[in-house]
């Protein structure tokens, strides 16, 4: 079976994309373990000549989820960034850190598609497939990813949509 | 320059480089226009480039032991239900299944019983090759009594073949349930610690032979053959496919004799 040799390959990218997505080396690679094992009892669902790498962002992305909910872990809401603190996320330079830190206060949506694009440098196709979401949506998470992104490394406060409160 | 509209869309496809050909002139023409938009793809850029710097570090890293160990294929008795439902399935022609996570089907189907001589060997290897304190029952240094408790049991002569000469040492060996009756599976090791075992069953038919077949269980490499009343399946996940074979016929060759 190649997808066992294929499957230990991709390691470190599984462990590069989940750890820019949970923030700490441990949950990463919780997360990537608990991804490995789930691949292990899913592979009969794999169809083989498609492509593993895809199918095993489906499973992480699965998985994240599902831990997400498991933990009732809250999101930062889509238009509201609380300023929460972000635990050990190992800072390497101070500009990493910043970055490090802008992306965890990304929405989750967001954060998946921007990472898959620039990290995983999948086509917007693949994203779409991946997450399982239309290529419009990709495309619009995309450009709200990085125009957060933008706004909050250049330290202006994110505009948040206006709520109308009656 | 075209008149077509310029979407975000394609502003974010221009900011990863991904715009189709014929496109990128128009909208270099229609940022260079507007210096704020200029700024704003640029920005993109740079950020995509750092986002990546900032990570890129964890792809060079070494691999922690237990995600080693969770992408390697393990068969535990937990285990063998899913394996062998994935490999049914594999052989499962056409069977139209997407990669798409989805509600698990199983497919039966009547398996060779030679299939299932090369699966069962894989399975015992990948039971007992990982086992550091007790990978075999009664080791090398009896081996003697261990060959003649096999062939008491197997009823039939069983030998442990020397493959010193290929680097392999004598483990040991143990007895295992089969199909057919007892089994003997032999164990080898290299001094790099790669293992090897070697499955012997009796044949239900005894006027059966058969060229040597390679079979790939998971990770696991098998070689198979049935020489009248006994088959044999050499078996390793840490040996590819050429050292396999020529440990196989290392095997025959002193079996013969």
């Amino acid at each position: 079976m190649d997808e066992a040799k294929r499957l230990v390959e991709l390691i470190p990218r599984l462990r590069r994309y989940a750890r820019a997505l949970v923030g700490d080396r441990t949950t990463a690679d919780d997360l990537v373990q608990d991804t490995l094992e789930r691949a292990w009892a899913k592979l009969h669902l794999y169809r083989r000549g498609t492509d593993l790498r895809a199918w095993l962002f489906t499973v992480m992305h699965n998985v994240h989820v599902n831990r997400i909910r498991a933990t009732r872990a809250v999101d930062p809401l889509e238009d509201d960034m609380p300023e929460l603190a972000q635990p050990q996320r190992g800072p390497d330079t101070l500009l990493v850190r910043d970055l490090d830190r802008a992306i965890a206060r990304l929405p989750a949506d967001q954060r998946a598609v921007l990472l898959l694009v620039t990290l995983e440098e999948m086509s917007y196709e693949e994203v779409a497939r991946t997450l399982g979401i239309p290529i419009g949506t990709v495309m619009s998470r995309l450009s709200r990813a990085r125009e957060k992104l933008r706004a909050m490394m250049a330290g202006q406060p994110v505009v948040a949509k206006l709520k109308v409160v009656k | 320059m075209s008149d077509t509209p310029i979407t975000e869309a394609e502003l974010q496809a221009y900011a990863d480089g991904r715009l189709p050909e014929g496109r990128r002139e128009a909208i270099e023409a229609w940022l260079a226009a507007r210096p704020d938009e200029a700024e704003r793809i640029a920005a993109y850029r740079r950020l995509a480039n750092e986002v990546r710097a900032a990570y890129d570090s964890l792809i060079a890293e070494p691999v922690p032991e237990r995600l080693a160990r969770a992408a390697a294929p393990r068969i535990p008795v937990r285990r063998i239900a899913a394996v062998v439902a994935w490999i049914v399935l594999g052989i499962a022609v056409g069977a139209p299944l997407g990669w798409q996570v989805r509600p698990e089907r199983v497919v039966t189907q009547a398996v060779p019983d030679t299939t299932l001589f090369a699966r069962r060997a894989a399975v015992a290897h990948a039971t007992y090759s990982p086992e550091v304190r007790h990978p075999v029952e009664v080791g090398a240094e009896d081996e003697q009594h261990l060959v003649t408790w096999l062939s008491k049991r197997l009823g039939v002569k069983v030998k442990a073949p020397k493959l010193d000469e290929a680097g392999m040492g004598l483990v040991g060996g143990r007895l295992l349930p089969g199909e057919n009756g007892p089994v003997a599976l032999f164990m080898y090791q290299n001094q790099t610690g790669r293992r090897l075992t070697l499955y012997v069953r009796t044949e239900a038919s005894k006027n059966r032979e058969t060229a040597f077949r390679y079979a790939r269980e998971n990770n696991v490499g098998v070689f198979y053959w049935i020489d009248h009343e006994v088959g044999y399946a050499l078996a390793s996940a840490d040996l590819n496919k050429d050292e396999l074979l020529r440990l196989a016929n290392l095997v025959y060759k002193q079996l013969e004799q």
